[in-house]
């Protein structure tokens, strides 16, 4: 692994505290900064680190963690529960429209998985909830990108709709939604191009969809391996489109994913799924938990 | 430009600019507090003049021990020269294929791509869609079929054409799946096998906007496949890819091109003196 555990990190400290019975402001300065120091080589992006350090110092001068016995896993315990909280409980509900069909649309940079995850949602709707979904290819600039979801299609053995890549991606999302409720599709799930947050003319395309279509769920999917970047791209792709839930993807890597954090912070949006694999099986619900030890590496 | 004193206030928002452009905390912290000693010994007093020192001092981890230039690519041998492309999933590999042909073939050589990645859905339309663009030949076999098997007809037909150069396309892989690195030490071997001095290079794709995993992908990259060199894609975004400083530092593995868009045209030559100034300009251009 890249990166010790936190709980190996905070040793010395607590070695030295363990020997003295009493703990210092000063040994929770110290412990705060190998704190710090664990969650921005997770890749948590430093202002979020900031703010969290903080609150992990106002509980820690306090009672709690000064008349324990054991101060020093009482801070691992408490710094666990805060960034718990932090990413919110599991939430890996996907919303039903009132009226069928239920349109959600995918979004995000280039290259972090909404292909990918289009047909695995598609495939788990199926599976878990008897849905039958309407698959859409709206990315019409990376080459080969509807052929890439045809194949997907193929693999689940379900439509995808296209009009080729000569007609707009909002013209192919509304006529995606009539045909959806002419065959009695009760799922949409359009998969739109990668953009950078700050390609406007891009991200106005989005917006035009979102208008038209009006989706009930906006997925941003990340990239798991995303560093200090992470904040800027999830609050503009919220600013601009408001975002109702993210995927995390490739987390069957070895990254800490402190990403995760970034995001929930600047978003106040759930992360509702994980993507754990290559496959259209591999999509599980995102547990808040284990991705708090896993960015803390214990 | 306005100036501004250099004090704690300036190292502190320094350390964190850099930690936001992902050069790596300890890398940071090092290299402030060897900043600090050299502003005092020089006696520095304003931001201008401490831009050079600080522009120095990131050149200077990024070369490490090694001063060498090597930003060049190895491919001036006369006969076949083998390039193949490897990298995580979706960093931009067979993209970076399409820049890179259109490139060499403005050069006047004549390009090969070979499509070895033949599991990800349509990743095989992906690179003859680019060879259709850039105009050269793209050699494959079915989905599904042995990538060694792909990459052994790629060179078979690069010989047989004369040509001057083969690109080859990898399937993305995360570094922690053994099996799947096995299989690509494997397409090495034959690549090795069949020329001698082959791959002339073996180009690792990193994602600008990858924070410190990208350590770990290039030394496990590394081990199976020898990287000689990285392709930093998609600084075109707010991402500013800090750590290939670090990996080129600890692992001497040069940056040989930067990706900055989309097209056929957004591949440049990698330049450590305009990078390191990108990690940290936008503080003193505020
Ligand atoms: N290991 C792993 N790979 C994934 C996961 N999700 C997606 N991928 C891979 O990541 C790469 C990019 O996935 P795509 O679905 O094409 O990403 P995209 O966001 O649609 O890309 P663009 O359309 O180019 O913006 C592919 O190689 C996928 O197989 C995951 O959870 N784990
Ligand atoms: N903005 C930007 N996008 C890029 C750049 N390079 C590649 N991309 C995009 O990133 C996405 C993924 O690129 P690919 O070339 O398919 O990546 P790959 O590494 O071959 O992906 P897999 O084969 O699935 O592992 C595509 O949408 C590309 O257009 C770049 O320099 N800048
Ligand atoms: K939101
Ligand atoms: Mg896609
Ligand atoms: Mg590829």
């Amino acid at each position: 692994m890249a990166f010790e555990g936190l709980a190996d990190r905070l040793q010395n400290t607590i070695q030295r505290i363990k020997g003295k019975g009493k703990v210092t402001e000063q040994d929770v300065k110290e412990m705060t900064r190998e704190v710090r120091l664990a969650l921005l080589e997770a890749d948590v992006n430093f202002k979020v680190v900031k703010q969290f350090i903080n609150k992990i110092k106002e509980r820690a001068v306090g009672q709690e963690i000064m008349e324990s016995l054991t101060p020093g896993q009482q801070v691992i315990k408490v710094v666990k529960e805060e960034l718990t909280n932090l990413m919110g409980g599991e939430q890996s509900k996907i919303a039903v429209a009132d009226r069928p069909p239920t349109v959600i649309m995918m979004v995000g940079l280039q290259g972090a998985g909404k292909t990918t995850t289009t047909g695995k949602l598609a495939n788990l709707l199926r599976k878990k909830q008897n849905r039958n979904p309407l698959l859409v290819a709206a990315d019409i600039y990376r080459p080969a990108a509807i052929n890439q979801l045809q194949t997907l299609g193929k693999q689940l053995n379900m439509p995808v709709f296209s009009l080729g890549t000569e007609v707009s991606p909002v013209e192919i999302a509304n006529q995606a939604i009539e045909q959806a409720k002419a065959e009695h599709h009760d799922y949409v799930i359009i998969d739109t191009a990668g953009r950078l947050h700050v390609d406007s003319d891009l991200m106005e395309e989005l917006t035009q969809i979102k208008e038209n279509v009006k989706p009930d769920e906006i997925f941003l999917v990340v990239d798991a391996m995303t560093g200090q970047d992470a904040v800027n791209v999830a609050e503009s792709f919220n600013e601009q489109l408001d975002i109702t839930g993210v995927v995390l993807t490739k987390l069957d890597g070895d990254t800490r994913g402190g990403a995760a954090l970034s995001i929930k912070a600047v978003t106040d949006t759930p992360i509702k799924f994980a993507g754990m694999g290559e496959k259209l099986t591999d999509l599980e619900a995102f547990h808040p938990e284990r991705m708090a030890s896993r960015i803390l590496g214990m | 430009a306005r100036y501004r004193k250099v004090d704690e206030d300036f190292f502190e928002d320094l350390e964190e600019i850099l930690i936001s452009a992902d050069v790596g905390v300890t890398t940071v912290m090092d290299l402030i507090d060897e900043l600090k000693m050299e502003v005092k010994r020089r006696n520095i007093k304003d931001s201008n003049d401490v831009k050079e020192v600080i522009s120095e001092k990131l050149v200077d981890i990024y070369y490490g021990e090694d001063d060498e230039t090597i930003e060049d690519l190895n491919i001036h041998h006369d006969g076949l020269n083998i390039v193949l492309f490897v990298g995580v999933n979706g960093v931009g590999k067979t993209t970076t294929i399409g820049k890179l042909a259109h490139r060499l073939k403005n050069e006047g050589k004549k390009v090969v791509l070979a499509a070895g990645d033949t599991f990800r859905a349509g990743a095989i339309e992906q690179l003859e869609v680019w060879g259709e663009r850039v105009g050269v030949e793209v050699i494959k076999h079915s989905e599904g079929s042995d990538p060694a098997a792909v990459i052994f007809d790629g060179i078979q037909a690069a010989k047989s054409r004369g040509a001057d150069v083969l690109l080859c396309d990898t399937a993305g892989r995360l570094q922690n799946k053994v099996n799947l690195m096995n299989e690509l030490s494997k397409v090495k071997r034959v690549i090795e096998r069949e020329v001698p001095g082959a791959p002339h290079e073996v180009l690792l794709v990193l994602d600008a906007t990858t924070g410190q995993n990208a350590m770990s992908q290039a030394k496990t990259f590394s081990e199976s496949t020898n990287v000689t060199g990285i392709v930093l894609s998609k600084l075109d975004g707010t991402a500013k890819g800090g750590i290939v400083l670090a990996i080129r530092n600890e692992l001497d593995i040069p940056v040989k091109f930067v990706g900055l868009g989309e097209k056929v045209d957004d591949l440049q030559q990698f330049d450590p003196n305009a990078f390191v100034y990108g990690l940290f300009a936008d503080m003193l251009e505020e």
